[in-house]
């Protein structure tokens, strides 16, 4: 039966997995990768590795490809009278936070709401322009005692957004960055289930991503790959968003270009795109990559590295925005990439960097 | 005194069923008929004769007694704040208007329904990435703001929208422990308590039961049924916003409004009327005598159906009684269960008392 990635995204979505607190959000995909690999392992900065072997003669190459499944969140860092009060992990516009249902996880769960108080309660600085992180509020419903006994300090909040089917075929909700991206690398899997390739592929969900991007690291540093490729999001055109500084959705993947990625890599993310029938366009990413490619390219000495990504609207809101079709075309690309690595792609790796591109 | 068969304490499957019903119909101002079709649907085994009048007032009655007794025109508005469909870019995405007081600053990163039909879409910002911080330092303007439907033209759009859609917040009711989150709590609940309070009316009074429609854009439906219904005392059920928040200073917060958790509020003067001191005068005995614990709302502005009662034909003595309730306007708002059982209680308690009381004997 053909792989349900709507419905396994879904349970994805819907689980917490703050940086540094993907746990959950973990186990839920070793579940669904463990029938899919030769090995998985966890490891002690908490990022899952997977293991499918490749047939080449020993000592195999190997691609790794990360996507990660941390997500931005809150994290309380005070209690005052009836109400909580929030910190931000990884990049938040606090104009997203007023009227946000959210979760809190303490003791137990419990919903609640992000507000901004009245002027009335507020100093005079912050009575006008954008709310400010600082001066909201958290409200769970209870009264002090209850709330004291229930949530602390250090306890995680988590956009509670339903996950949402919109238009044709288009997903919105939060932490979509990126576990779509952990859901093409599902689909990956699937596509290479009976269908042989040479290198070995290392699936990776990296931890940490939003902060300090260490579980790519630590995956990169401890299993030393031949080649590595991110799977992340980019910024998908909407309202207010610079046309230039962005792409459609339902359009086509994007393939980074810039010092971050490899020049080898590049070209053949885009001569599978083409062979396949799988749109793609090039992103331009003069200096940094704003993904796990940064801290895998420089990890053990140097990993020539690829960024593969899927347009998304409203990147760091509850109401993220992908194409279906775009998760699946990515997961596609992905096991043609995979399979058509040959032994002597290592040797193109090193004579781009002697002749340049 | 005392009054024997109040509503229940706790709310029944059957009543918490029906709010979550209400709260989740979509029913901007000019646009109520969904509500007003569960509202008749409860009605219709219990009522003699409903009407719907020209701006689309919901009117129940039941079977007139044969002596006299006092009328009184309990309303509850149906409409909810929200927005309208205005227009609709080359790209797809959708352009609105606020209807009502809307909580603007609230609009950023949520989800919509579309019409009765709810049809999905979300309120999306700019990713922070690129945005200046002169950007992400200025509030939310409507004006900046669309909503995504998922269509990638103009002409996708127009097949699923039309318009002057009404768009409501895309919010489910949620109960956790003794709290209620829900959308259009302000006046779903009053709806749901006048619902109950009309299958199970207080003896020795004719109860004519107002479902009122544009409360949020200027008390219209309420000025027209009180014209057709000339109640001898009108009572609004609604819901006051809970303001119960602390002070960033830490001092005391002086406009707090009402407090969760301590009861309904009776009004007795807001930004549109001055309660009739005979009815908050009830209102109190009627909670002291029956152990129901009560708040006076806080003189402040603001204002509910009441404010159009009272101007009614010769005028008409009136007041409201409200659950608090935090949030109001914006996605999702939050009321205590117990707030709005007592609620329930009190007004019944009242209606039972009005014709001993100095209300009608003055009369």
């Amino acid at each position: 039966m053909a792989h349900d990635v709507r419905l396994f995204l879904g349970e994805l979505l819907q689980l917490p997995g703050v940086s540094a607190y993907e746990s959950s959000v973990r186990e839920r995909i070793r579940r669904e990768w463990e029938p899919l690999v030769a090995e998985i392992a966890d490891s002690p900065m908490g990022e899952l590795q997977a293991l499918k072997q490749g047939v080449g003669p020993s000592p195999r190459n190997s691609v790794m490809l990360a996507a990660h499944m941390d997500s931005i969140g809150l994290m309380v860092n005070g209690i005052q009278g009836d109400f909580l009060r929030v910190q931000s992990v990884g990049g938040i516009d606090p104009r997203v936070l007023p009227g946000c249902i959210v979760k809190v996880h303490g003791g137990r769960e419990l919903i609640g709401e992000v507000f901004q108080p009245p002027k009335s309660c507020l100093p005079e600085k912050a009575q006008k322009g954008a709310p400010d992180l600082r001066y909201l509020l958290v409200d769970v419903g209870l009264p002090e005692a209850e709330l004291r006994a229930a949530v602390e300090v250090g306890d995680l909040v988590t956009f509670a957004s339903p996950v949402m089917d919109i238009g044709t075929g288009m997903l919105a909700g939060p932490s979509l960055d990126d576990r779509a991206s952990v859901a093409a690398l599902t689909l990956c899997l699937h596509e290479l289930q009976g269908r042989p390739h040479a290198w070995d592929l290392i699936a990776v969900a990296t931890t940490q991503e939003e902060v300090t991007a260490v579980g790519a690291l630590h995956a990169a540093y401890s299993r030393r790959p031949s080649l590595a490729i991110a799977v992340d999001v980019t910024f998908g055109q909407a309202p207010d968003v610079p046309e230039h500084q962005a792409f459609p959705i339902g359009e086509g993947l994007t393939n980074g270009w810039g010092p971050n990625v490899h020049p080898a890599i590049f070209d053949a993310l885009q001569k599978i795109a083409d062979q396949e029938g799988i749109p793609i366009t090039t992103e331009v990413m003069p200096g940094e990559s704003g993904t796990d490619a940064e801290l895998m390219q420089t990890a053990a000495g140097g990993i020539p590295t690829g960024v593969l990504s899927i347009p998304l609207r409203y990147m760091h809101t509850p109401v993220e925005l992908v194409s279906m079709g775009e998760i699946e075309a990515a997961g596609k690309l992905l096991a043609a990439f995979v399979l058509h690595l040959e032994d002597d792609f290592v040797q193109k790796l090193s004579e781009v960097h002697i002749h340049g591109h | 005194m005392a009054i024997e068969s109040l509503p229940p304490a706790s709310p029944t499957p059957e009543s918490l069923a029906l709010l979550a019903r209400l709260t989740e119909a979509v029913g901007i101002s000019g646009g109520e008929a969904e509500v007003r079709d569960i509202v008749a649907e409860k009605l219709d085994p219990h009522a003699e004769r409903m009407e719907i009048d020209a701006l689309g007032n919901l009117l129940a009655f039941h079977r007139a007694p044969g002596d006299r007794r006092p009328k009184i025109m309990v309303c509850a508005h149906m409409d909810e704040v929200g927005m309208m469909i205005s227009g609709i870019d080359k790209s797809g995405f959708l352009r609105f208007k606020p209807v009502g007081g809307l909580a603007i600053q609230t609009l950023g990163g949520r989800q919509v329904w579309i019409g009765r039909e709810k049809i999905p879409g979300v309120i999306g910002l700019p990713p922070i990435h690129l945005l200046s911080e002169e950007k992400w330092k200025s509030e939310l303007k409507v004006d900046d703001l669309r909503i995504d439907i998922g269509a990638s033209s103009k002409e996708e759009a127009e097949e699923k929208v039309r318009l002057g859609a009404q768009v409501t917040f895309a919010t489910r009711l949620h109960q956790q422990e003794g709290s209620i989150w829900a959308k259009a709590l302000d006046d779903r609940l009053g709806v749901a308590i006048l619902v109950e309070l009309f299958q199970n009316p207080p003896p020795g009074i004719e109860l004519l039961a107002a479902f009122t429609v544009q409360e949020e854009v200027g008390l219209r439906g309420a000025q027209a049924a009180a014209h057709r219904l000339q109640p001898d005392f009108g009572l609004a059920l609604d819901c006051a916003p809970a303001r119960d928040f602390p002070t960033w200073e830490g001092g005391k917060n002086d406009r707090y409004v009402s407090h969760l958790r301590e009861g309904p509020a009776i009004y007795v003067m807001d930004g549109r009327t001055i309660a009739d001191k005979r009815w908050v005068d009830l209102i109190t005995r009627s909670a002291q005598e029956n152990g129901i614990q009560y708040q006076i709302r806080q003189p402040l502005s603001g204002g509910t159906d009441a404010g159009a009662l009272h101007l009614s034909r010769e005028g008409v003595p009136s007041v409201s009684l409200s659950v608090p309730a935090r949030h109001l306007h914006g996605p999702v708002g939050l009321i205590d269960v117990a707030d709005w059982r007592a609620a329930a209680r009190l007004v019944y308690a009242s209606l039972a008392n009005l014709p001993a009381s100095d209300l009608w004997q003055a009369d």
